[in-house]
């Protein structure tokens, strides 16, 4: 087996998976739309005072941000488990967690780089400023690979069972528990005027982590569930 | 079309299925050479599948172990995934890409210079023009067909093909026997179950009966 293929392989899982993404344009569409409209139902809960949308309005996007990622999660494994190229994407002599980090950059591409678009038209309207919102698109930027890399972890143990929903939920919600945390303060503190290096260290070390452990993780994962 | 390793071998020792606390199968143990054919019969649940999925290395047996050249294959891993090639149940043909996107994918995940082009494998088939059509607007048939033109496309030593023959019709059935012999004769390896009374040399065959 000649190494050089192996970016050969890395590229053409890449490529399938952003072609049947743009064929579906639909299943984009709705991450997004998930995202935009959980965003712009608060105020119509909560009331229009500017003072509380600022306050609340950093944790509003990333709980939203972080919902929409959990809701296209299932998207990851389900087609290809269904209709039987996940087996041969196994089957595949490359090492399969190379071709997972394949897979999960596809998910962030489709899924959480579109968030990363519209969060700042969202900060916009609810009024935070500049600097919030300058944070929150560098802790989107971090965070959101994450919840793509854990949540590959999740889906792949659980995409064997019938109804693995709930229990996914279950499974990675507390894992991006940190993510949520880190990233909703380091804007409130940047918005306060504090120094953010401490949570963008945090968040970078857990992007690394989960970039070096996920995709083996997942590999390992789905040959249990395929097992 | 011919394979580097004319001494391989695939020999299974005293393999063992349990699945949800039945025993589909225990203590079978074959040995399977160069030009030989394992047909795998049983009736339906008789663990036919759940085997052929132990010989991809995607299921590992519950007692027992596979063993191609001698060597284990969950230690081989990557040298044996690239001389086998493995055609379901499910077609494995993603129902939005055309028929050369699908097989495109195939070859490059696993060895893009080896095998026919996909222009020649699909004229094999019988399904030249269809190139550019989805799977999605293609029949059964038609898809089943495109899931067997991969064995064209990657060439490997050892096929594992589960029920080849569902749903095509009778020239797509002879063309398969066709591709299967030709394999056979240029030194290939087969494992196949089937319902279909397959027209091979008979002594070319080795029969695993999983209902007795």
């Amino acid at each position: 087996m000649s190494t050089a293929s192996l970016p050969h392989a890395f590229q053409a899982l890449l490529k399938r998976d952003l072609t049947l993404a743009v064929r579906h344009r639909a299943e984009i569409a709705n991450t997004l739309l998930f995202f935009v409209l959980v965003t712009a139902l608060f105020p119509l809960g909560i009331g229009p005072d500017p003072a509380v949308l600022k306050t609340v309005g950093p944790g509003i996007i990333w709980v939203a941000a972080l919902l929409a990622a959990l809701l296209s999660l299932d998207a990851v494994f389900r087609s290809d488990f269904e209709d039987g190229t996940l087996e041969q994407i196994m089957m595949s002599p490359h090492p399969l967690s190379v071709l997972m980090l394949a897979k999960v950059l596809a998910h962030w591409l489709i899924t959480g780089l579109p968030l990363l678009v519209v969060a700042p038209l969202l900060g916009m309207f609810l009024g935070l400023p500049g600097i919030e919102i300058k944070t929150l698109m560098i802790t989107l930027a971090l965070g959101t690979p994450v919840l793509s890399m854990i949540g590959a972890i999740g889906v792949a143990l659980t995409v064997g069972l019938r109804r693995g929903g709930m229990i996914l939920s279950l499974l990675v919600l507390p894992l991006y528990i940190p993510v949520l945390i880190f990233s909703a303060s380091a804007v409130n503190a940047a918005g306060a005027g504090l120094s953010i290096s401490g949570h963008l260290s945090l968040l970078t070390a857990l992007l690394m982590l989960s970039i070096s452990l996920s995709p083996v993780a997942t590999a390992s994962a789905l040959r249990i569930s395929l097992n | 079309m011919t394979h580097s390793s004319p001494a391989a071998s695939l020999q299974g020792h005293a393999l063992t299925c349990i699945r949800d606390d039945r025993t589909l199968f225990s203590d079978l143990s074959f040995r399977l050479e160069p030009s030989q054919t394992l047909l795998v019969e049983g009736r339906n649940g008789s663990g036919k599948t759940s085997l052929l999925r132990m010989l991809c290395g995607i299921r590992m047996p519950d007692e027992g172990q596979i063993t191609w050249n001698d060597n284990d294959i969950f230690k081989l891993s990557t040298d044996y995934l690239a001389s086998i090639a493995y055609i379901g149940h499910k077609d494995g043909v993603k129902l939005d890409l055309t028929a050369d996107e699908n097989l495109a994918f195939v070859k490059n995940l696993g060895n893009p210079e080896h095998g026919v082009s996909n222009e020649t494998a699909l004229n094999t088939i019988f399904l030249s023009g269809y190139d550019d059509v989805p799977a999605r607007n293609m029949s059964a048939g038609q898809r089943r067909r495109l899931a067997l033109a991969r064995l064209l496309v990657t060439q490997s030593q050892l096929w594992v093909l589960d029920e080849p023959f569902t749903s095509l019709d009778t020239q797509g059935i002879e063309l398969i026997e066709n591709l299967i012999r030709k394999h056979l004769s240029n030194g290939g390896m087969l494992v196949m179950s089937s319902h279909h009374a397959v027209t091979l040399e008979k002594q070319s065959i080795v029969r695993i009966n999983l209902s007795t």
